[in-house]
């Protein structure tokens, strides 16, 4: 019965979906208040009847109702507790569903936010915003019809993929989502501001809010993924540039540039059209990132379960919305062109040039997971690219974008001086200098990408903590300086994880022990243990530095029951910020196993770094309310990143 | 710094956009020519000899019975078959939970001077759904077919990733 | 406006373009998600299948004695084989002839699967490397094949068999007499 109610519910979200797209715009076109009107009452009932439905497909898996096929499909009685909730949204009907549950959520935010751009404008907004939303609706209620039943019920179910049974795992998807939505809302006010004429500081001002937030949740997704990856597939890596993680990867760097020219046009009301197409693209590329995943476009070894019909349905909403939004761009952009006119040195020109950086990473990123896909296309090899080539050309580009955006924060609007940047930036300069030498002759790094890449994150690093010591930020320079100081972490964490890092690979008995400069590894006993579904190997390695004991460390290797499936878990212990990491292999039959030990220092900064830039995102979200006590009455011209009073 | 027109500022903004974009776009054309890994079954293999160095995604089943290690435990010889021709493959690494005779593998690295494929990176997978859709493609080229091979599960245990995506 | 900056705003709107006719081409190969088994009106893969649990083991001879067969791929450690177990016991009642393949299997497990769900299969083969699945073009387990009395397989039933399979799979075998 709940079930049906649930499909019930999700039928009359759509139809408010279907109202508040439909009718709303005729109102829009006619100028019919009445119509009009309509906008915010369905959009609240599209969310409470949404949030319904994804209420009874939760109810159906937490008391394990087989008789819907999804449930049966995709859970096991068996699974931990913790699971049974979060396998709602493990499986494709299911994340769909949280999907809209996301749209419709943020569409009643926009419905109950102050309408500061007049009713009209919110109007528009909520019919763009159901126009999406709908497409989505017609996809679940069509193609992927989360409550369909089974008759008859089988007694038990097929289980949820083992490696989805992981708390990292379990949440990475609802945050990427909410930050792919987020975007959505920003799309929705850019083909609004087109449709309406309302771009400018004004509009820039309400959508930000928007671009902060979802960029906040998709920076914590992707960290959040990242970690998961790390612990997870016993690699030792924490980024593999596979496409699924590219997918992601995109809308973040479009909405990172988003984030950033927004800025410009809230603040100088230039660089408006540029702002849109971004505003348009960083919504696309979640879809896009999206249906690639999901059809099987691409090779991932990642493989999602693919139904073409779904690929095709999905590929002709994609079609249809970034179709229709580009078209409207292509007719509005002319008139919405042309903004103020500003100096080459100067913080808007700072803020193109990250622009042009995360532009630029993402075209490269972009043809690299789809030339593979392309040469096949055209019938060429199969092949693959894989990290040497993003490697080899995102990185050079973060670098000089590093260092970059350690200066634009001390430059001012339409045109900076530049005397006060030497004396700001000299501490910056000295932790550099000083990091490098320290690099250099007691940690004995030579490489020079690795210099690079320390020297560049303490020169970020300092020079926006010396932004976030002043007195008297706004909370959004605050949390820029917090995102800035988070790239600088995270980027000291990569270099450090990588260029100090020491691994060794052996085949041990028990009793044996790996020798690593001050480390020693001594391998306790390998032994079976189970958990609620699986059993596993496990190993206990005695890791010690110089003597003293550090940690206690436990790899195993597991298989689950249900559905059977083998997987490494990775044993783990901090140390210091870093990490001591070991995989325990097969035995080669004569009593030795195989261990992989790896000592990573610093490396838990990367994600520390991803927090930060998350947490820099939330507090712009809080706008001009001021942080500290009193603004510093002398500023210099361009000293202060936000000269505007609040 | 000296005030220059503005018609001039914006053309040097854009010049300098330009430039950088024309950096990016060599510096990602040449890196894609440099590592592009080609994927390469057996009998490919044996029709061309690929040379050594060159990155190749190498994939089959691995033959029964043609599995060694070195006295060491931790170098691993197989061959890799996609039932025409056969390459020998060593790899040095703890080898993936997956890997099992007879069940499709990806082998990436290249040839040595030798001769001898080197693997840095194995990737297998065992699930009874799944099969590495490169590996069912070559397969069916050869008259083998696997259908419904690659609808994979969700989930891979070789990737990061997003699972409901 | 100029006609250059004018085309310039058309550029994001083709190069969209060119995406979508690059993924329609890709989307259009019959790449993926073919559920059907090339295997259907082909012989079956040949096979001598050692036995396991005291039940008799499979080879192509077996598929090939001029009646028609079932032939179900299962695996001990696989739960929708379990929930088949009562239909394959009553397509047994209903007098055909049920061969099973135990994919990637171990003897012991086996032997424990059908004292707890019972055995139907008149001849059981051991397939530990799951080898005949590939050969059946099998894309999971449970699968069952209606093989004829020539050893061509005639049908291909995906995932269990519930109880409203039982009579359809009876006519298949019906007609592949």
């Amino acid at each position: 019965m709940i079930p049906e109610l649930g499909h019930f519910a999700l039928w009359l979200a759509a139809a408010a979906a279907l109202l508040q797209a439909v009718g709303v715009t005729i109102g829009l076109w006619r100028n019919d208040e009445g119509l009009m009107r309509l906008a915010v009452p369905s959009a609240l009932v599209q969310a409470l009847m949404t949030v319904a439905a994804f209420g009874a497909l939760t109810w159906a898996f937490v008391v394990s109702d087989f008789s819907v096929k999804l449930v049966a499909t995709n859970s096991h009685s068996m699974k931990p507790d913790m699971y049974l909730w979060t396998g709602v949204w493990a499986n494709h009907e299911g994340s769909l569903l949280l999907w809209v549950l996301v749209m419709a959520l943020s569409g009643a935010m926009v419905a109950l936010a102050p309408a500061t751009l007049g009713p009209r404008f919110r109007d528009r907004v909520l019919s763009v915003q159901a126009m999406v939303a709908l497409g989505f609706f017609a996809f679940l209620l069509i193609a992927s019809n989360p409550f369909e039943r089974l008759v008859p019920a089988p007694t038990e179910g097929q289980g949820l993929n083992p490696l989805l049974q992981d708390p990292g795992l379990a949440f990475h998807p609802p945050l990427l989502y909410i930050g792919y939505v987020g975007l959505s809302v920003a799309f929705a006010f850019a083909v609004a501001g087109m449709l309406e004429d309302k771009v400018g500081p004004a509009w820039a001002k309400a959508t930000r809010p928007w671009v902060a937030g979802a960029w906040a949740f998709l920076t914590m997704g992707i960290a959040l993924g990242s970690f998961w990856a790390y612990y997870e597939l016993g690699w030792g890596g924490w980024w593999f540039w596979d496409p699924v993680e590219n997918a992601a990867l995109m809308p973040w760097l479009a909405g990172t540039a988003l984030l950033h020219s927004i800025a410009v046009v809230m603040k100088r009301d230039a660089l408006r059209a540029w702002t849109l197409l971004l505003a348009v693209a960083a919504f696309s590329l979640s879809m896009m990132g999206t249906f690639i995943v999901r059809s099987g476009l691409l090779t991932s070894v990642h493989a999602f379960a693919v139904d073409p019909t779904r690929g095709l349905f999905l590929m002709g909403l994609m079609a249809l919305y970034i179709g229709g939004a580009l078209t409207i761009y292509a007719l509005a952009a002319g008139r919405v062109a042309e903004g103020r006119q500003f100096a080459l040195v100067s913080r808007e020109s700072a803020l193109v040039a990250n622009n042009l950086f995360m532009s630029a990473m993402l075209g490269v990123v972009l043809v690299g997971t789809l030339y593979p896909m392309a040469l096949e296309a055209s019938g060429g090899a199969q092949i693959s690219v894989g990290p040497p080539y993003f490697n080899r050309t995102v990185l050079p580009m973060l670098l000089v974008a590093a260092i970059l955006m350690a200066v634009a924060p001390f430059l001012g609007w339409r045109k900076s001086a530049t005397g006060h940047l030497a004396s700001r930036l000299l501490p910056a300069g000295i932790a550099a200098a000083a990091v490098v030498v320290i690099a250099v002759w007691p940690l004995g790094v030579r490489e020079i990408g690795s210099l690079l890449g320390f020297g560049a994150a303490a020169w970020l690093g300092v020079a926006s903590l010396s932004i976030l010591v002043k007195r008297g930020l706004t909370l959004n320079a605050a949390g820029m300086a917090l995102a800035h100081f988070g790239v600088a972490v995270s980027i000291l964490g990569a270099t450090a994880s990588g260029a100090l890092q020491r691994e060794a690979l052996v085949t041990m008995r028990v009793g044996e022990a790996i020798e690593m400069g001050p480390w020693r590894a001594e391998l306790m006993d390998v032994r079976p243990v189970a958990g609620s579904n699986w059993t596993a190997i496990e190993a206990t390695l005695d890791v010690r530095r110089n003597g003293a004991p550090v940690a206690v460390l436990k790899p195993q290797s597991r298989v689950f029951v249900a559905p059977p499936q083998e997987t490494t878990e990775a044993g783990r212990a901090g140390w210091r910020t870093g990490e001591l990491y070991s995989v325990i292999g097969k035995p080669d039959g004569t009593g030795r196993w195989q261990v992989h030990f790896w000592v990573k220092p610093l490396v838990r900064l990367i994600w520390i770094g991803g927090l930060l830039m998350a947490l820099g995102g939330v507090l712009a979200l809080g706008g001009k309310v001021r942080a500290g006590a009193r603004r510093r009455s002398a500023v210099a011209e361009g000293a202060l990143p936000l000269p505007q009073a609040a | 710094m000296a005030v220059a027109k503005p018609k001039q500022q914006r053309l040097v903004l854009a010049l300098a956009a330009l430039a950088v974009l024309a950096v990016a776009g060599v510096i990602a054309a040449f890196a894609l020519e440099d590592t592009a890994a080609y994927f390469k079954a057996p009998s490919d293999i044996a029709a061309e000899q690929p040379t050594p160095g060159q990155v190749i995604r190498l994939g089959g089943l691995v033959k029964e019975g043609s599995v060694t290690r070195s006295a060491d435990g931790l170098v691993l010889n197989f061959t890799v078959t996609d039932m025409k021709a056969d390459t020998a493959v060593s790899y040095r690494g703890l080898v993936p939970d997956l890997f099992r005779e007879k069940q499709g593998v990806i082998a990436t690295g290249s040839f040595d001077g030798n001769g001898r494929f080197v693997a840095k990176e194995l990737l297998a997978k065992h699930d009874e759904n799944y099969m590495p859709p490169e590996v069912a493609k070559a397969l069916e080229k050869n008259g083998h077919p696997v259908k419904g091979a690659p609808t994979a599960s969700v989930g891979g245990d070789m990737v990061a990733g997003d699972p409901a995506a | 406006m100029s006609w250059t900056t004018r085309a310039l705003w058309l550029l994001p709107l083709l190069l969209f373009t060119g995406l979508v006719v690059l993924m329609a081409q890709n989307l259009g190969k019959p790449q993926q998600a073919v559920v059907r088994s090339h295997m259907v009106g082909k012989p079956a893969p040949a096979m001598a299948l050692e036995g396991v649990a005291g039940v008799p083991g499979l080879a192509t001879a077996d598929l090939k004695a001029g009646t028609p067969v079932l032939v179900n791929l299962f695996a001990s450690w696989c739960l929708p084989c379990a929930v088949e177990a009562p239909q394959l016991k009553a397509l047994q009642a209903r007098g055909v002839t049920l061969y099973g393949i135990a994919v990637r299997d171990q003897p012991a497990d086996v032997e424990g699967f059908l004292a707890k769900h019972g055995n139907p299969f008149g001849r059981i083969g051991l397939d530990p490397g799951g080898r005949m699945m590939i050969g059946f073009g099998a894309s999971g387990v449970p699968e069952t094949y209606v093989i004829d009395g020539r050893g061509v397989v005639r049908y291909q039933h995906l995932g269990e068999i519930r109880a409203e399979h039982v009579p359809m799979l009876l006519a298949e075998l019906e007609k592949a007499k």
